[in-house]
């Protein structure tokens, strides 16, 4: 496989795997800004921006702080590289130059997410947005329908391994904004919390069901973070993402014939994150474990890169 | 000389119905109520849309991606037509070939004075570069699209040969997919030979032109400018379809005159390029050095015949607009038989008489640049506003050599579907051939356009026309056609 065609499918994986992201969080952003019990007035909207990483860029669009305007600023502005209407470009342009690698399923999901977003640049107000984000996330599961009755080849293992990567960095960007931000100041990690904010972020990853079969004692912060750190079951945890990046560097090894620094870290990672117990991490403070995970990840991201000689 | 009425393929010059071997489809066509044409045209155009066959029209932002325009009633020619069509393009694309072969090398053809040496030597289309060059297994155009017009039953003429990297034949295959699915019953009705053997005709073309170093089993890639291209989505559907690498510029490498790609297991050694970007571009060190399309060093891995180029540079001396109107001779000279398909006249507005006829007549001709392609810079007189026609008469009185001007011919229609029913328009068509070290191929079909706005003659997608499937029908004798 041409290094090229490798770089477009993993940032194919990453795009689109953002782009759901970002949409599912919109949904809980409506969702916590809805709460009776919530916090300051557009703060709900102020973290949705944090979590993904968008803060700044909205702060120079010169955009008014309403929930319209993040909402719009997160799904469609052409301005945000990482909005849904962005990543969804972008997936598509790196599929259209990748036609011969993909399926026809794989690459017609992502082309109809992209005219269906086209068709939806006009939406408007919270049901615009709510019916923008539920398309997303169908096509998204269209995706990986398609991606799962592919060929297992690099081409397979390269648009997943984008998007466990992705998966990683999104589930850690969420469990660690949702701590700062929603803990009033002064509080400590771990003390009582609003147990609807919780829920919400539970639904962010389609794990409110798991987590009641897993823990039947109830909402408990440091639960949450069991579940969405080494829980392996649970598909987006860190430890699942991080295993994921394994597996699929093995596959891709296994027909290259070639190991390198990114499977080395990636083994390292692995080992590391089962290695850390709970108490452990809260004591040393749960924003300061999921701020080195990020670096990591972006250390990851580019030791893949250069193996695959696409960076 | 107003063009007479044109002759319909379908439905003949007559008022009294069809030719006797589309009576079938001119029933069908009369049976089956525009609405539905219309439905299942509109399906087929969802589905382009849906498989991204699209095109960018080069400076329309708003529209910079579109699919062209399908029209569901096909075009049909019979075995006969055929016949005589396909032994006429394999004659003038072996003339072809040898006329290149001669040009880079003895030119034999400017020595016996059959073609004004000059207007070789000083064209921008003759690429010193390849003088004395001899491509793998002589093999200079290995594909070539021939458009064809028609003006009556038996008169097809040649209008433009396409020598370099012609374009459409992702939609001869795509069109014919859509009319299986859409109108199955007229498959039922003729006997209709495939064209979906394409692919792996081009691929045996392109492994059989290997050069001799390569491997057993030659690495052949396609060479794309990029997904940026107006006809990536072509270069991607073939490349898929054969089943070979599509590739860049910056995919490839040349290290000691040898052409590798670069991949994840490393490099791995390309023996043959098929390559889809210009001449000017292919080598940032031979052609344009601004290129950041090509590869450097590729010529001279070209030259020390490490890797073959499909089609090797230099082929578009052989389709200038200016050579083109020598093409009857050019086929006489090396074939020794005349031309199966004529020419259409051609006043070379270089030469004095010419353009003092062509400045005379300039609202009955079509007055076209001698390297234009696309439908860009042309006039068509009998429908250009004064404006245009005065615009042109300036331009040809100052670059009398970059010009040539053609009759206005009645083109020949095919019944197409418009916003007011079925109404005839007017078709070219552009079937495809290929050359290998071996065999001349061509897959019986072609890329048919139509011109969508009534009356109009220009066909080109850039110019708003459509395609259709083009059907041709087995001989009797390989497939009953009674039904």
């Amino acid at each position: 496989m041409l290094s090229r065609t490798a770089g477009l499918l993993y940032w194919i994986g990453r795009y689109v795997e953002r782009a759901d992201f970002t949409a599912r969080l919109i949904e809980a952003t409506i969702r916590l800004d809805a709460l009776p019990a919530r916090g300051a007035e557009g703060e709900a909207w102020l973290s949705a921006l944090a979590v993904a990483a968008s803060t700044g860029s909205f702060e120079k669009s010169g955009e008014p702080e309403t929930p319209a305007a993040i909402g719009r600023f997160l799904a469609l502005s052409a301005a945000n590289p990482s909005s849904i209407r962005s990543c969804l470009d972008a997936a598509r342009s790196n599929a259209r130059a990748v036609r011969t690698a993909l399926t026809r399923e794989a690459w017609e999901s992502i082309n109809r997410s992209w005219l269906d977003l086209r068709k939806r640049s006009g939406a408007a107000g919270i049901q615009g947005l709510l019916a923008l984000a539920d398309s997303v996330k169908a096509e998204s599961r269209g995706f990986e329908g398609a991606l799962h009755r592919m060929l297992r080849n690099e081409a397979h293992w390269f648009l997943r391994l984008g998007a466990a990567i992705e998966r990683a960095d999104n589930t850690a960007r969420l469990l660690d904004v949702k701590y700062h931000l929603l803990l009033p100041k002064g509080a400590r990690v771990g003390g009582p919390l609003d147990r609807d904010q919780w829920t919400t972020i539970l639904q962010v990853v389609s794990a409110v069901t798991a987590y009641r079969w897993i823990y039947p004692e109830g909402l408990k912060p440091w639960l949450i973070a069991d579940l969405l750190i080494w829980r392996r079951e649970m598909p987006r945890s860190l430890a699942a993402c991080v295993s994921e990046v394994v597996e699929m560097l093995t596959e891709i090894g296994g027909v290259t014939g070639r190991q390198g620094e990114a499977d080395r870290q990636a083994r390292i990672r692995q080992a590391e994150l089962l290695r850390v117990s709970g108490q452990e991490l809260f004591q040393a403070g749960l924003h300061e474990f999921l701020a080195d995970f990020i670096t990591e990840n972006a250390t990851m991201d580019r030791a893949i890169a250069t193996q695959f000689r696409f960076g | 000389m107003k063009p007479a009425r044109a002759f319909d393929e379908i439905r003949g010059t007559e008022a009294d119905g069809a030719r006797p071997e589309f009576t079938a489809l001119a029933k069908w066509l009369d049976n089956t109520p525009a609405a539905e044409l219309s439905r299942r045209q509109q399906e087929a155009e969802a589905a382009f849309h849906r498989l991204g066959i699209t095109f960018a029209v080069y400076g329309d932002e708003a529209a910079s991606e579109r699919i062209i325009p399908f029209d569901i009633v096909p075009r049909i020619l019979t075995a006969a037509e055929w016949d005589r069509l396909s032994a006429g393009l394999e004659q003038r694309v072996r003339a072809i070939n040898a006329f290149l072969g001669d040009l880079y090398g003895p030119r034999k053809i400017l020595d016996d004075g059959i073609i004004p040496a000059e207007l070789v030597l000083s064209n921008p289309q003759f690429r010193v570069q390849m003088a004395g060059a001899r491509p793998p297994h002589d093999v200079w155009c290995h594909i070539a699209g021939i458009d064809m017009v028609r003006t009556g039953p038996d008169e097809f003429f040649v209008l433009e040969d396409n020598a370099r990297t012609p374009s459409g034949v992702s939609y001869m295959l795509e069109n014919r997919e859509a009319m299986l699915r859409l109108c199955p019953e007229l498959f039922e009705m003729f006997p209709v030979r495939p064209v979906d053997i394409y692919p792996d005709a081009l691929h045996a073309t392109l492994r059989s032109v290997a050069p001799a170093c390569a491997a057993r089993s030659p690495v052949c890639v396609l060479l794309s400018p990029g997904h940026h291209n107006s006809a990536f989505y072509e270069h991607s559907f073939l490349a898929d379809n054969i089943g070979i690498e599509l590739v860049e510029g910056s995919d490839l490498e040349v290290d000691d005159d040898i052409v590798w790609m670069l991949t994840i297991e490393g490099r791995v050694r390309v023996d043959v390029i098929y390559r889809r970007i210009d001449d000017d571009f292919l080598d940032p060190l031979s052609f344009r050095p601004d290129s950041l399309l090509g590869v450097p060093g590729l010529m001279s891995a070209y030259l020390a015949g490490n890797v073959t180029l499909v089609n090797a540079p230099g082929t578009g001396i052989a389709d200038d607009k200016a050579i083109y109107s020598y093409m009857p001779e050019i086929v006489r000279y090396y074939s020794g038989s005349d031309a199966i398909l004529p020419n259409v006249e051609t006043y070379r507005c270089r030469e004095p008489d010419a353009l003092k006829y062509t400045l005379d007549n300039l609202d009955e001709l079509v007055v076209k640049l001698v390297d234009g392609s696309g439908g860009y810079g042309m006039l068509v007189g009998p429908t250009a506003s004064r404006d245009e026609i005065e615009k042109f008469r300036a331009a040809l009185a100052a670059e009398p050599h970059r010009y040539i001007a053609q009759p206005t011919l009645a083109l020949s229609t095919v019944p197409t579907l418009t916003e007011s029913g079925v109404a005839p328009r007017h078709v070219d068509l552009r079937p495809f051939v290929l050359t290998g070290a071996q065999d001349v191929t061509i897959v019986p079909g072609g890329l048919t356009r139509v011109a969508l706005r009534e009356g109009s003659l220009v066909v080109n997608s850039s110019q708003g026309g459509g395609t259709k499937d083009s059907l041709v029908l087995a001989g009797r004798r390989d497939e009953a056609v009674e039904h």
